[in-house]
């Protein structure tokens, strides 16, 4: 890393050039740390993506939040995809990450087959990962090892199914009727 | 309100079309809303209530926020299935005479939301006395919404139960409508042939009135 940069970095200047690491940097200092943590390097439209293998999201996270070059202190949003029910893998999980300091984003994405939507959870690393896997659990399914209140959010409580997954119906199985 | 009906089913009719008419006046000129606001509607009917139109004209002086001090629940927006266990739990905390205005395309049919999460009509939850569409409606349509309700209420009778709905009110439904826990199952007859009739059938108020 630029010591120049550092320098003013730290005295908090706003005219500090604090850009954001350019991709490579960023890439390859991480795979640098440990040789099983990426799978796969996206970049594509100005936007980074890491694929990262399941079994160790939790270190990649807590590499990227506590390591002095990183610095990824927001969890902007943690989301998932169905790909298709026929596709393999079906699930991903993404983590949006923002450095405040650095400026920078990244995408990690977790691939999960439909047998075993198991993650675990980044509560530690981030509070802020408590209800974005809740919504997460409740509207695709996918379960959150570790999670300390792993319950529905957006959907009633008593709801069968997830509702985002691309083989529930668009307007559910039955409608709502008081009357 | 039950001793009003016993009283005023045992008054000649005379002396009840008296009683009727300043009971309604008075009931019509101080319609208290419910605050339900749910979405983007509810700007409109905050709109409504603010200076430049100005629902407190024509007796809607206070926005009541418990229900059991409301008499008329304008449901504002997209009612979503979490929330209408919710709705229907303060439409009944209302005391009778209670009405309800459904405000906007959302409210009325679902609107743009034809989806899992959204209650298709919020007349699948609660008894609905005035539609109104639009998405929002202006401020003046919600004002011509309650001065709609209010002829409403001008025609009701203390005669009538608001318990126990009218024979007429069931057999008005068109058979097959309503889901199966519905009036029209046990009408099997209707059920089989297609009835010829107006797609309206007045009601015992409307046909008692002879303008």
């Amino acid at each position: 890393m630029d010591i120049e940069r550092e320098k003013e970095i730290a005295a908090g200047s706003r005219a500090a050039k604090s850009y954001p690491l350019p991709p490579v940097e960023l890439v390859s200092a991480l795979q640098r740390e440990q040789d099983g943590w990426i799978t796969e390097v996206i970049q594509a439209h100005g936007e980074l993506t890491l694929v990262v293998p399941r079994a160790s999201i939790v270190a990649v996270c807590a590499h990227l939040k506590a390591a002095p070059g990183f610095e990824f202190d927001l969890l902007a949003d943690i989301t998932g995809a169905d790909r298709g029910v026929e596709e393999e893998p079906r699930f991903e999980v993404n983590y949006h990450l923002f450095s405040t300091k650095r400026f920078h984003r990244v995408r990690l994405k977790v691939l999960l087959n439909q047998e075993d939507t198991h993650v675990q959870t980044v509560t530690g690393v981030w509070r802020t990962a408590n209800w974005h896997e809740r919504e997460t659990f409740d509207l695709f399914g996918v379960v959150f090892d570790g999670h300390p209140d792993l319950r529905r959010i957006l959907l009633p409580d008593d709801w069968q199914g997830h509702a985002l997954r691309k083989d529930f119906p668009l307007r559910g199985y039955e409608p709502y009727s008081l009357t | 309100m039950g001793l009003d009906n016993i009283l005023a089913e045992a008054l000649p009719e005379v002396l009840t079309t008296q009683l009727d008419s300043l009971v309604n006046w008075a009931r019509k000129s101080s319609l208290w809303p419910a605050t339900f606001g749910l979405a983007c509607c509810a700007i409109e009917m905050m709109n409504a209530t603010s200076s430049r139109n100005d629902l407190a004209r024509f007796g809607s002086e206070v926005f009541r926020a418990s229900p059991r001090q409301a008499d008329v629940m304008i449901v504002s927006g997209r009612v979503s299935r979490k929330m209408a266990p919710v709705l229907r739990r303060i439409y009944d905390q209302m005391p009778e005479p209670k009405w309800v205005i459904s405000m906007g395309a959302c409210a009325t049919s679902g609107g743009v939301f034809d989806n899992y999460a959204i209650v298709q009509g919020v007349d699948k939850v609660v008894p609905v006395d005035v539609y109104i569409p639009g998405c929002p409606p202006r401020p003046e349509m919600l004002i011509h919404a309650v001065m709609m309700l209010q002829d409403k209420v001008m025609k009701e009778s203390l005669r009538d139960r608001r318990d126990v709905p009218a024979t007429e009110a069931i057999e008005a439904v068109p058979p097959g409508t309503l889901p199966a826990t519905g009036v029209s199952a046990t009408n099997e007859a209707a059920a089989q042939e297609t009835p010829s009739r107006p797609y309206t059938v007045a009601s015992r108020h409307e046909r008692r009135r002879s303008y």
